[in-house]
């Protein structure tokens, strides 16, 4: 299982008040809150996003609110995997429980730029920066998380 | 300790640090806006009934009473599922409360309590000695059809509590000084356990406000060793059996602090995180527009009395909003009887019916582009109360109602 796309790059702890400002959470429309991800902090991400598209933080990345939207307006918006430094808890959490793959890697966060064409290969955890020519070795997933990531989400791989 | 709780849920003689265990819930929580979509994957996923209708709550809070016509719809949702399912404990306008503020109210959480919500600030509970965490949506939906999730065991911090606090130092400035010191991560994945001499000195309202701002330093959760003053709070509040855990005397901590209150002053967390504190010594002319008094970490009555305290005969500066709110029901009844809310009046401060409201930017006193506002909130992350370009300073009660008297952010002896 792979994911293979251009980066959009943040800093240190992206909290879920910039992924998916409160003001929007009238709604649990995914493909709405979709459109209004991350625009407090990268006002024009929801318009420049292509699916397939990696999105890579610092440390930290995902602090805040447990709101599912936060991780779910990533997914929804196209993006295919988010690397960090670290993870908030609620966030790590969240976001394998409802398929959306990340990995902590903070060489890869340190390394990788803005615009950079990025691959990760989610069994072995390396991540390839194709642009760099460089490669760096991510956490690789248990079986377990692949089944769920694969599943689109925690319960319809319990199903 | 909570190694302890967690074992006792999962059926264990005892766990270690990074162990994966399946535990048993007594209590599975979400609000107006996490609940709706937790139903929506109750309902794809087929489920046909929840595990007990006395061990899921919902709180309609957040955008509550109904901000719009998608707000309206969300709570109804959850009215629906609510009555459809017969639970128990649904609170809807009227008598509903800022969750985290209601719940211990309701005598809903009891020491040695395993707890979920939706919620970050779930880990509240902490303060009544129970294992409590905030997850996200998907986990509630799980719960309230399983009573059971499953979890990592966080390792430990310990912080010694020791001493008592100053006039005018408050909890908040303790669990603000804890967060600048150790930092928004300073704590991730990891429980913050409490305890120590000093504990005896900080009141039950205290301690939920501390435990409640666990998670702004990454936290699993925070818990409080508990004793005479939790007994005192929950004696006639829950009416169930309980079980009091405590920390072994060998128990094993990745780091410890001790806390000297005595030595803590009043605090304020500059924007855009809650790692940002300054005490006034660093703290210049910050002219602010609005003031908030509320919120799961201080909107019960103890902070209400204290805001009142230094309102009492004054008024607030002219170009400041300051707007308070009770977090329950029976604190905004109990605030009444007491006079404060004349009193906030008489300052010239908006009273309004609990919500969390502006604390998240949902409604009830939104920042404009360039405002700013001293908070008693728990977060000040970029848009967290309106505008992107709007400020948050995080701060107790008692230094919001100075700063709203003083028009810049000021503590009492300012005044």
């Amino acid at each position: 299982m792979k994911a293979r796309g251009k980066v959009h790059k943040y800093g240190d702890n992206v909290d879920t008040d910039v992924i998916i400002p409160a003001r929007y959470l009238n709604t649990a429309d995914m493909q709405e809150l979709a459109k209004h991800c991350m625009e407090d902090i990268d006002i024009d991400f929801a318009g420049r996003v292509q699916k397939g598209d990696i999105m890579v933080g610092e440390a930290n990345f995902g602090c805040g609110s447990s709101r599912e939207h936060a991780p779910a307006a990533i997914k929804a918006s196209g993006i295919s995997c988010v690397i960090a430094k670290t993870f908030a808890r609620i966030f790590y959490r969240n976001a394998i429980n409802i398929g959306l793959p990340i990995i902590e890697c903070p060489e890869a966060a340190d390394k990788i730029s803005a615009g950079d064409d990025v691959e990760i290969d989610f069994e072995t955890g390396v991540i390839t920066n194709h642009t760099k020519n460089e490669t760096y070795q991510g956490q690789s997933f248990p079986d377990f998380l692949i089944n769920i990531i694969n599943s689109n989400g925690l319960l319809n791989s319990l199903k | 300790m909570t190694q302890k709780i967690l074992a006792a849920h999962a059926g264990l003689d005892s766990v270690k640090a990074g162990q994966l265990i399946m535990a048993d819930l007594d209590l599975v929580l979400g609000n107006d806006v996490t609940s709706p979509v937790a139903i929506n994957e109750f309902n794809k996923a087929g489920f046909t009934d929840i595990f007990n209708k006395d061990k899921v709550t919902m709180v309609m809070d957040h955008f509550a009473p109904n901000k719009d016509i998608k707000a309206a719809a969300q709570c109804k949702q959850c009215r629906d599922f609510c009555g459809k399912y017969d639970i128990t404990n649904f609170f809807d306008v009227g008598d509903m409360g800022i969750e985290h503020a209601l719940l211990p109210e309701k005598g809903l959480v009891a020491p040695g309590d395993c707890v979920i919500g939706a919620d970050s600030h779930t880990c509240t509970y902490g303060a009544l000695g129970a294992f409590s965490t905030g997850i996200g949506s998907t986990d509630m939906c799980a719960g309230m059809a399983k009573g059971k999730t499953w979890f990592k065991v966080p390792s430990a911090i310990k912080f010694n509590i020791i001493g008592k606090l100053p006039e005018y130092s408050a909890a908040k400035d303790v669990i603000l000084h804890i967060i600048g010191m150790i930092g928004v991560d300073g704590a991730l994945y990891k429980s913050m356990e409490f305890s120590g001499e000093g504990l005896i000195n900080l009141t039950m309202e205290d301690r939920l406000c501390m435990a409640n701002m666990a998670i702004e330093a990454g936290a699993k959760n925070g818990i409080f060793a508990v004793d005479s003053v939790t007994l005192d709070y929950i004696k006639d509040k829950v009416n169930r059996e309980y079980k009091v855990f405590e920390a072994d005397e060998d128990a094993e901590y990745e780091a410890e602090y001790t806390i000297d209150l005595s030595t803590i002053k009043p605090t304020v967390a500059f924007p855009h995180l809650p790692e940002n504190t300054k005490t006034f010594d660093e703290i210049g002319d910050v002219v602010i527009d609005q003031v908030v008094i509320g919120s799961c970490t201080n909107g019960r009555i103890e902070d209400l009395r204290c805001a009142a305290q230094i309102l009492k005969d004054r008024h607030i500066a002219k170009n400041v909003r300051c707007i308070v709110i009770p977090a329950t029901q029976k604190v905004y009844m109990q605030a009444m009887k007491e006079g404060l809310l004349e009193t906030f009046i008489n300052a010239g401060c908006a009273v309004s019916t609990p919500t969390c409201g502006p604390c998240l930017g949902g409604h009830m006193g939104i920042l404009a582009k360039g405002e700013r506002a001293v908070a008693t909130t728990n977060r000040n992350f970029v848009g967290r109360m309106g505008h992107p370009e709007s400020e948050v300073y995080l701060a107790s009660p008692y230094v919001a109602a100075a700063s709203a008297v003083a028009g810049k952010i000021a503590q009492p002896s300012d005044l």
